[in-house]
């Protein structure tokens, strides 16, 4: 039987594409769960929000998505914090985050679904941008600018984030949270404060993401629920708190849902990211490079 | 094995930090022995390791004769190892009364083989309350204690296990001196009546009058076991403590 | 014990009865949503408010129960090509199978499900097994859409048996099922509350490190709650089909499923088996109301504000706050 090679490299790099993408989408889980070990299970529907919101302008105006998020992340960022803050003050400070902080992010979850359903309806949003439509042809590969686009941009998001966690004073000190509270308070630190920081900029990123999948893929509102088991599979596969893990794991799973799809039909996708999470936390819940 | 617990060699990290290097220790039957270090030493850890609460990566425990290793905590606790927590972590929801049921109706119960008569509960956790002067909030929920009554609480929890071995992790602390003499006196009958008691202490006095043998945990090492006489006197304990 | 049995049977004939006087279907129909979710809300509570995990796939394991419904009845309309000529006779004697029978199976499906999933995530941290039960339902409604034999997206129709003797109404039968689940679903649950095992359940849900350390054999203590949880959604799913005669894998995966079953038993109280059953007699009252006056995505929609305020508000629902208020006056 003659192999379809080149059905299979499409479907690796197409994968890879996605993954790219997938790792902005999971940067914003990474921060929240993987370092601040919130269950914030309504990070998807953040992600909606702003794949609809970048809609809204582009179908009305003319802007493009991803310019959009971008100038409306500082205003994500400061709903992030809000959030934080009714979080911690309901739940974290009770010691009740476990049962109840995850039903109050489910309810949010919920809530914004269902808003969007009731505001947009159930049919498939797109937007129009110069970059949907046309690819790159380089000998076999076939690269539709409408993945390369948001991968190169999400790369780009993810790169900014490595470099704030790594170079700048508060980004360590979300590092440092995520390990020892108490130390941080010692070197006079406002721990809260820093958590609220590390909570608004993972909504932010999630207004980005948003954008970039929009130009992906059409939304409707229940999207978001598909997106769940792919974040947490990537955050869990990748390791907690582990943003290198983090885009070695996107990409893996993008590879494995995209030859899946090719050579199994599409509807299977879903899935396979519960399958790699059953199968993580089943042999090595630590991840690939956990803590 | 006359000991009866025997720690052999156990190690445990995390990450790279090693909090625990291959520490060997003997308890005997009936013994009352004495647990100190700085803070950051690895005491917490060895009675997580010992308890199971945590995993030993390297070493084993034994406990009266049966090794200990991948035994999950409840199971070490049905085999007689008790202890109380360094920061008192009662059961909410449960009133004072309701938190020493829960090790009667689950470790003892389980031991004897035959079902606890609810009136026998009823007694017992009066019993217990009673010994640990709590015995007036007996339907009070834990949040309405103050510090110092948790950590009565949290010895009490663990006594009501019925064990061999009861391991009291720094439940002294923030007590005053009269208080501290009743822990001390109570501990010391609990052992006269046959339990073994591990004491991890910062308030010297009280380790010094209630040890028979004192073993110094520093950095995750064993540097001293023996009479407490000699330990307190051992250069290199001096040194870690003093010279820091 | 026995006597609350009595009582809990006596208050749903009396229910039943009351239900026939107007002699309207819709009352019926209406009846079945809500005291189908008893069973639901009360099944969730057993691992969320007893045990504190949380489940957010209540739909899969309501849907598994349903499936496992639509697979038997296929099967029974393909008696004779599935099954050799020589066991034919046997297996047309017992099929259609009654709905009982139908139930104990959905019920055993979904405990299976619920005891592998807890199996496989309840080692790790409680977020987790939260974060596999949302994904198992995307799963599980990918696996249902992917198999033609239960109708695949397209859905599947069950035909319902005309009318059922002695009640008149096929309705009226499912109604009294539900109604017999639901008071096996209470029983129960008021039966661990005050048992030993209970106690267990709450010492893990209260803190599961300090239970351990008491000899409290965590992991069992979570499969059973797990399993039984599951299985009690399963055979609330099991009739649904014969109740809604045509099948969709979105509506039965749909997230109202899920939220409801956390709703009701968060608004109504957590902390005892009357939680569930207040919240959602007020919640399905109030939902059966909004879906005919307004709109049934603004019903759903209320639900979710109402399940994020109390939350927030009064975290120990409503049977909390009347627990509370009593407590106050006793210490006084």
């Amino acid at each position: 039987m003659d192999f379809p090679i080149d059905l299979l490299i499409n479907a690796i790099v197409a994968g890879l594409l996605l993954g790219g993408f997938y790792a902005a989408v999971t940067a914003g889980i990474s921060i929240s769960f993987g370092m601040l070990d919130i269950v914030n299970i309504a990070h998807p529907g953040f992600i909606i929000l702003g794949s609809y919101i970048a809609y809204f302008f582009n179908i009305n105006y003319h802007v493009d998505p991803i310019f959009t998020c971008l100038v409306l992340s500082p205003v994500f960022y400061v709903f992030g914090t809000f959030i934080y803050q009714v979080y911690y003050l309901s739940f974290e400070r009770r010691g009740q985050q476990s049962l109840r902080g995850l039903a109050f992010f489910f309810g949010l979850l919920f809530v914004t679904e269902v808003v969007l359903l009731l505001v947009f309806g159930v049919d498939y949003r797109y937007v129009e941008a110069s970059y949907i439509g046309p690819s790159i042809h380089y000998g076999i590969l076939d690269l539709p600018l409408r993945m390369l686009v948001p991968c190169i941009g999400s790369l780009l998001v993810f790169g900014g984030l490595q470099l704030f966690i790594g170079r700048t004073f508060t980004g360590r000190a979300v590092l440092a949270v995520s390990q020892d509270q108490l130390a941080l308070q010692l070197m006079a630190a406002d721990p809260i404060r820093i958590k609220r920081i590390a909570f608004g900029i993972s909504i932010a990123v999630a207004a980005m993401a948003g954008a970039f999948l929009i130009i992906i893929q059409p939304v409707e509102p229940s999207v978001g629920r598909e997106y769940i088991g792919r974040v947490f599979a990537i955050c869990v596969l990748g390791g907690l708190g582990s943003m290198p893990g983090t885009l070695i794991a996107a990409m893996m799973l993008g590879v494995i849902e995209s030859i899946t799809a090719t050579f199994y039909g599409p509807s299977w996708a879903p899935a396979v990211s519960f399958g790699v999470l059953l199968l993580t936390l089943a042999f090595r819940p630590s991840g690939l490079l956990g803590r | 094995m006359t000991s009866l617990l025997h720690v052999d060699n156990i190690s445990k990290r995390f990450g790279g930090f090693i909090a625990l290097d291959g520490i060997t220790l003997d308890v005997q039957p009936g013994e009352r022995l004495g647990l100190i270090g700085p803070n950051g030493s690895g005491k917490s850890t060895l009675v997580n390791c010992i308890c199971g609460t945590l995993q030993n990566e390297q070493g084993s425990v034994h406990f009266d004769g049966h090794t200990m290793d991948g035994l999950a905590a409840h199971e070490r606790t049905h085999r007689g190892l008790s202890r109380s927590f360094q920061l008192p972590r009662p059961f909410p929801s449960l009133t004072l009364a309701e938190n020493l049921r829960i090790p009667m109706l689950y470790t003892v119960h389980k031991r004897s083989g035959t079902p606890l008569h609810a009136d026998n509960i009823e007694v017992r956790c009066a019993e217990l309350l009673q010994m640990v002067g709590l015995e007036r909030k007996t339907r009070h929920l834990p949040r309405d204690l103050t510090q110092v009554e948790m950590r009565k609480l949290e010895l009490a929890r663990a006594m009501a296990a019925e064990p061999k071995l009861m391991i009291a992790d720094e439940a002294m602390a923030g007590l005053s001196h009269s208080e501290i003499e009743e822990i001390l006196a109570l501990l010391k009958r609990l052992n006269e009546s046959g339990i073994t008691i591990i004491l991890i202490e910062h308030i010297m006095s009280a380790v010094m009058s209630f040890s028979q043998r004192l073993i110094v945990l520093v950095t995750g090492k064993k540097i001293a076991d023996g009479k407490p006489e000699a330990v307190v006197r051992d250069p290199e304990v001096v040194r870690a403590y003093i010279g820091e | 014990m026995p006597l609350f049995t009595v009582l809990a049977v006596v208050v749903a004939l009396a229910a039943f009865m009351l239900l026939r006087i107007p002699n309207i279907e819709y009352l019926f129909v209406a009846g079945y949503t809500i005291v189908q979710y008893i069973v639901l809300a009360t099944a969730w509570n057993i691992l969320g408010g007893y045990c504190g995990y949380v489940n957010f796939g209540s739909a899969a394991f309501f849907a598994m129960g349903a499936y496992s419904t639509v697979a038997l009845a296929t099967f029974g309309n393909q008696i004779d090509e599935m099954v050799p000529e020589s066991l034919a006779p046997f297996f047309h004697l017992i099929f259609p199978l009654p709905i009982p029978v139908l139930i104990v199976f959905g019920g055993i499906v979904s405990g299976i499900v619920g005891f592998g999933t807890g199996y496989l995530t309840l080692r790790l941290r409680g977020a987790f097994f939260a974060i596999a039960t949302l994904a198992l339902s995307v799963v599980l409604a990918t696996l249902v859409v992917n198999w033609d034999f239960v109708g695949g997206s397209g859905g599947a129709y069950v035909v319902r048996p005309g009318e059922f003797p002695l009640l008149g109404s096929y309705v009226q039968y499912l109604f009294l099922l539900m109604l017999a689940l639901a008071v096996i679903a209470v029983v129960a649950a008021r039966t661990i509350e005050r048992s030993r095992l209970g106690y267990g359940f709450a010492a893990i849900r209260d803190d599961e490190l300090a239970a351990e350390a008491s000899g409290v054999p965590t992991l069992r203590l979570k499969l059973v709650a797990t399993t039984l949880s599951g299985a009690l959604m399963g055979m609330a799913g099991a009739p649904f089909p014969y109740y809604i005669g045509y099948l969709q894998p979105a509506g039965v995966f749909g997230l109202e499923y899920a939220v409801n079953s956390i709703a009701m038993p968060l608004i109504g109280g957590t902390t005892s088996w009357i939680g569930p059953v207040i919240g959602t007699i007020l919640l399905g009252t109030l939902q059966q109301v909004t879906t005919v006056t307004i709109s049934s995505a603004v019903n759903v929609l209320i639900v979710g504000v109402l399940l994020i305020a109390f939350v927030i508000i009064a975290p120990n629902g409503i049977v909390g706050l009347v627990q509370d208020r009593l407590r106050a006056r006793r210490q006084k």
